[in-house]
């Protein structure tokens, strides 16, 4: 019996063409953001507050996946900018494949921001690199606080966690400050923005965008 | 278990299958595998026993129903960048222990990779 030595990623492929993508992305200068929380959590909704709220002339485009409908394509295409529904026909996560067969038809030069807003799932879509400079994940006040420990490893491979529908916090019986110490235990620098859908911390979720988006313009900010 | 973890279980073990196809055609003709040995970090985002039980079913009465499957698993490991120190992150408290650096970096425990084939001869 003999052994051969591999020592490759088991997702080999996705990897591949992660690393095609962000090439391009970085030829191109597009911010790219991954969303990823649990279904129901407010991704749809916060992109809704988000787009509603900026400049139409800014480029930026939306892939949204679902494992089924295009409920949510239909939601955020209604703010103009460019959106498509990513139908992953039973898949719990979008891989480096879909989001280049979806991103096929608009011409990259076009696009400064690209937000891809994952299946609603905290733990398939960790392990899946989209090529993307920023994971993002959301976790809302009507969830456990321990959820970063449940689910540590998008925790600690994401940039920024999102505390959204704090405007329900009186009302549920959910502690924002174990939440948040909870995932620094996980991922000591991970950002921390709190935001509801009347409009609490948007603001500061815009300021975090526009930052990363100036980065990236000047070429400051290349993804590993 | 829920539905959609061993989904992503399976497309694992599909990718773990398809990767071994390519090895297998740079072997001499009818090479045979005997075992694969995967390397998943505490961090990857897998379940263990999901990925042991979608193993099996996507083997079974297929060409690689022979093939066995031992797992290492990762634990996640931290280095403080102020005293060097290497340490296990148990129960997720990444200070340093030894100095008490809070922000320490994170070495191993995302792995997610086939380690080595065993040829059946």
């Amino acid at each position: 019996m003999s052994q051969i030595l591999v020592e490759k990623k088991v997702l080999n492929e996705n990897q591949k063409l992660a690393s095609e993508l962000r090439e391009k992305f970085r030829e191109h200068r597009i911010l790219v953001v991954n969303i990823i929380s649990s279904p129901g959590s407010g991704k749809t909704t916060l992109l809704e507050r988000t787009l509603e709220r900026l400049d139409k002339s800014r480029r930026i485009v939306v892939l949204t996946g679902d494992l089924q409908t295009e409920n949510d394509a239909k939601r955020l295409a209604q703010w103009g900018f460019p959106v498509k529904q990513i139908i992953t026909g039973g898949t719990c996560h979008l891989d480096a494949r879909m989001i280049e067969k979806h991103l096929a038809e608009w011409p990259l030069e076009t696009i400064d921001l690209l937000i891809i807003e994952n299946v609603g799932n905290l733990v398939c879509p960790s392990s899946y690199d989209l090529g993307e400079h920023f994971k993002i994940v959301m976790l809302s006040v009507t969830e456990g606080e321990d959820k970063p420990l449940k689910y540590p490893s998008i925790f600690v491979k994401s940039e920024l966690m999102i505390l959204s529908k704090v405007d329900l916090l009186p009302y549920v019986p959910f502690s924002a400050e174990l939440a948040k110490k909870n995932a620094r235990s996980v991922h000591p620098g991970i950002e921390i923005i709190e935001t509801s859908s009347k409009g609490d911390g948007l603001a500061a979720w815009m300021e975090w965008l526009d930052a990363k988006l100036a980065a990236v313009k000047r070429g400051e900010l290349v993804s590993a | 278990m829920q539905p959609g973890v061993l989904m992503h279980e399976l497309s694992i073990v599909s990718s773990v299958l398809d990767q071994l196809d390519e090895i297998r055609k740079q072997q001499p003709a009818g090479t045979r595998f005997s075992k694969v040995g995967l390397r998943v970090g505490e961090l990857a985002g897998v379940d263990i026993d999901c990925l042991r039980f979608g193993f099996e079913c996507v083997v079974k009465e297929t060409a690689w129903e022979q093939l066995a499957l031992e797992i290492e698993e990762v634990p996640r490991r931290q280095r403080c960048p102020a005293c060097g120190e290497e340490f296990r992150a148990e129960n997720w408290a990444t200070a340093c222990p030894k100095c008490g650096e809070e922000s320490t970096e994170l070495i191993a425990g995302e792995e997610l990779q086939i380690a080595f084939v065993e040829v059946d001869e």
